[in-house]
């Protein structure tokens, strides 16, 4: 029997609501319980001062393979998971060819078992080809392993496609995680508009695009009695439409990535394509809603967004760079310092969203560390103060935003099925005999 | 070789900026300083029609992105009054048009050992990121709807020249606020020297936000002109919009074209500029334009000793 045991650390387990210092014990790639056990253990780890949390859960990462392997592969990417401290990412389906098939989520699982990092689960299409014309083989992907469905990086745009998705994917509970934006409104843009985007005369992607669409996806889920995901929500009418929808007890969860809480609309006056993503950075009222939406409860799930571009495509014209920034290794720290430490989240909250409410919208037996439960652990260091420095990252690509940031906060250890996948320094990892 | 003037000299070597992206970050004395100087060499000069040699052996780049006549002419031209040489590239017939990216353009550029280069591109922003990547001087000659700061500094040294100040004066920007880099660019150095400022168009071109610098905003020219001692008339940049901002041409002229019946309302002494290229019988008529209280070749001139004068404060200090 193999057996590891992580000693002393604070165990925090949002699931249970558990928030103790004690012993976790891990036995064959389970979670064995909180007590030492009787006979030796292959591995011992201190984690005195650190915090034993479940594994962290990313519902919206691009691995951007098959397709754009110069920005990222399975396999970088799943590394660049680990040393962020996740065990388990949700890969988004808008790859060259896209995920739309059995084979493409079989090919995915793959690479992802290939790659022997962390876990990967599929979002698969919505629509065939990702055209948002017809519906893809739904079922069979479900069947293939797909965890939810999304045509992210494009919205579903066609309304009655949407509503047939909703009722069509009840039959298996899967969520539909959409990208509320209205096209019309944000053609040709590149960041938020508003008087930032009036000075700099850059075009603009109003609030409202997102506001109109996040309106028509919450009356359709709750139509259809479907489950809608609201991805990356980023303006204060979405959080106030989702929360008001939540309280009429409309199927809808939402998520927000840590840019949206850390930075605004002014980052572009710099013109770096770093801070060109979609939804765009907002106005500081935006950012403050995010963050009142993650303190009431609102916002369920705090997830990355991980969108890794080539410096050859980054690096131009802000209008002719892609959007999105990477976000795997740098999110815990984020979310340490700019919201346990000024106070908005405890540390229950914020792992919340990372762990068991990621893990329940996608229907996984994982994010927690209650017995039984296959044991990835992420153990977390809470004080260390370290310098973001992008040359470090696992990913392959470099577009953040945040290079030379100091952070606070970080994975120390992750365990993945009970096996130490990843270890970040000083650690101490004694074998007993 | 004639010797160059201490003075000149000096001036040069007290300019702090190695760049000239925007009129928005720099300060009052920094645009004195220029049309001081473009006040200076236009003296020096005859009205810019003869020739300093303050930088023999210098190439200026202009690197055009952006289709210009008259910008990237007087930018020649500016050079050369200077005693530079200059050099052309612009989008067709250069390797841009065979997919190389236009960083590695400028960097080739660069590597001609070029004194300075003047780039226009229809990408806001796009000269801050060739500042950050090229060693030697930027100038920015129109980054989309963003600034275009050698306009802005002509179009108000032409009214210091014709008014005497800027202090108080109360100017009109009219038209396509939206995507003019010459309204933003002079809204910005009107301000910084005391001027009143309306931004006046109709309501798809003149954002109510722009009330939150403290600009007023109209749509009712026929209201503004009375009060106004400055016309500014911006072309309607139908290149730059895909859904037209306002029914049609004629409506357009209709509320906002500067024509004689509107010109009779206004103060006697009225100024009127227009940046160019105008659409004639569109922003302005015929009448309008090339009547006396036009000052729209007086800018062309004016174009020459501001770009001269920038050009010096940012080469000047290696001459």
């Amino acid at each position: 029997m193999a057996r590891l045991l992580i000693r002393g650390g604070r165990i925090i387990d949002p699931a249970q609501n558990l928030d103790r210092v004690g012993d976790l014990l891990i036995e064959d790639g389970l979670i064995a319980g909180y007590e030492p056990p009787d006979g030796p253990c292959d591995e011992v780890l201190h984690a005195e001062g650190k915090i034993v949390s479940p594994g962290l859960i990313d519902m919206h990462v691009h691995l951007r393979e098959p397709g754009n392997e110069e920005a990222e592969t399975v396999e970088t990417g799943t590394a660049a998971a680990l040393a962020g401290g996740f065990t388990t990412v949700a890969c988004i389906p808008n790859t060259r060819p896209p995920i739309d098939s059995q084979a493409a989520v079989a090919f995915i699982q793959n690479q992802a078992a290939k790659a022997d990092h962390c876990r990967v689960y599929v979002v698969a299409c919505v629509s065939k080809g990702r055209e948002g014309k017809e519906l893809a083989e739904l079922g069979q992907l479900v069947q293939a392993g797909a965890v939810a469905f999304s045509d992210d990086g494009d919205p579903v745009e066609n309304s009655e496609l949407l509503r047939r998705a909703f009722e069509y994917c009840q039959m298996f509970d899967k969520p539909i995680l959409n990208h509320a934006e209205v096209r019309e409104l944000t053609r040709n843009g590149v960041m938020h508009e508003g008087l930032v985007s009036l000075v700099l005369g850059l075009p603009g992607m109003p609030a409202e695009a997102e506001d109109v669409m996040t309106s028509r996806d919450i009356s359709l889920a709750e139509a259809t009695g479907g489950r809608i995901h609201i991805m990356h929500v980023s303006s204060v009418e979405s959080v106030d439409m989702i929360r008001r929808a939540k309280t009429r007890g409309v199927r809808v969860t939402t998520e927000v990535c840590p840019h949206h809480f850390t930075l605004n609309d002014e980052c572009l006056r710099s013109f770096d394509s770093n801070f060109k993503m979609s939804p765009p950075l907002r106005g500081q009222r935006h950012v403050e809603a995010c963050i009142a939406g993650l303190v009431d409860g609102t916002i369920d799930v705090i997830c990355t967004d991980h969108a890794p571009h080539a410096a050859e495509k980054k690096m131009q014209e802000l209008d002719k760079a892609p959007f999105g920034i990477l976000g795997l290794e740098t999110a815990l720290g984020l979310v340490v310092t700019k919201l346990i430490e000024p106070g908005h989240l405890s540390w229950l909250q914020a792992l919340e969203k990372m762990t068991v409410n990621p893990a329940r919208i996608l229907g996984l037996e994982l994010g927690t560390l209650q017995p039984g439960r296959p044991a990835d652990v992420t153990v977390i260091d809470p004080d260390i103060r370290w310098t973001v420095d992008k040359n470090q990252f696992r990913s392959k690509s470099r577009n953040t935003p945040f290079h030379g940031w100091e952070l606070q906060g970080r994975a120390e250890t992750v365990i993945v099925d009970g096996r130490i996948k990843y270890r970040a320094g000083e650690l101490a990892s004694v074998a007993i005999a | 070789m004639a010797e160059i003037p201490e003075e000149l000299r000096n001036i040069a070597r007290g300019w702090q900026r190695s760049h000239l992206l925007d009129l928005e970050s720099l300060s009052r004395e920094e645009i004195l300083q220029l049309l001081d100087l473009a006040d200076t060499f236009k003296q020096l000069t005859d009205n810019c029609t003869r020739k300093l040699n303050l930088l023999p052996g210098s190439t200026c780049a202009n690197l055009f992105f952006e289709n210009s006549t008259r910008t990237r002419t007087s930018f020649s031209l500016a050079a050369r009054r200077l005693g530079a040489d200059t050099i052309d590239f612009s989008r067709s017939g250069s390797s841009l048009s065979k997919g190389e990216s236009f960083i590695d353009t400028a960097k080739n550029i660069e590597a001609m050992k070029v004194a300075a280069v003047i780039v226009r591109h229809g990408t806001p922003g796009t000269p801050q990121l060739l500042a950050q990547n090229l060693r030697c001087p930027v100038i920015n000659a129109g980054d989309g709807p963003h600034e275009h700061p050698t306009q802005g500094l002509l179009d108000i040294l032409t009214i210091r020249e014709r008014l005497g100040r800027i202090e108080g004066l109360t100017v009109a920007l009219v038209g396509d606020i939206a995507h003019s880099r010459t309204a933003r660019s002079n809204l910005w150095g009107l301000k910084k020297l005391g001027a009143h400022v309306i931004l006046c168009g109709p309501a798809t071109l003149v954002s109510p936000r722009w009330r939150e610098l403290d600009v007023e905003i109209s749509h009712n020219l026929d209201e503004v002109i009375p009060r106004c001692d400055v016309l500014n008339l911006l072309r309607i940049q139908f290149e730059r919009q895909e859904q037209p901002p306002f029914p049609s041409v004629r409506e357009y002229a209709l509320l906002y074209a500067m024509n004689k019946e509107r010109l009779a309302r206004a103060k006697e002494e009225i100024l009127v500029l227009a940046p160019g290229p105008i659409n004639r019988g569109v922003e302005v008529t015929p009448d309008v334009a090339d009547g006396d209280h036009s000052a729209i070749l007086n800018q062309v001139t004016n174009g020459l000793a501001v770009r001269m004068a920038a050009l010096w404060l940012l080469c000047g200090h290696a001459a």
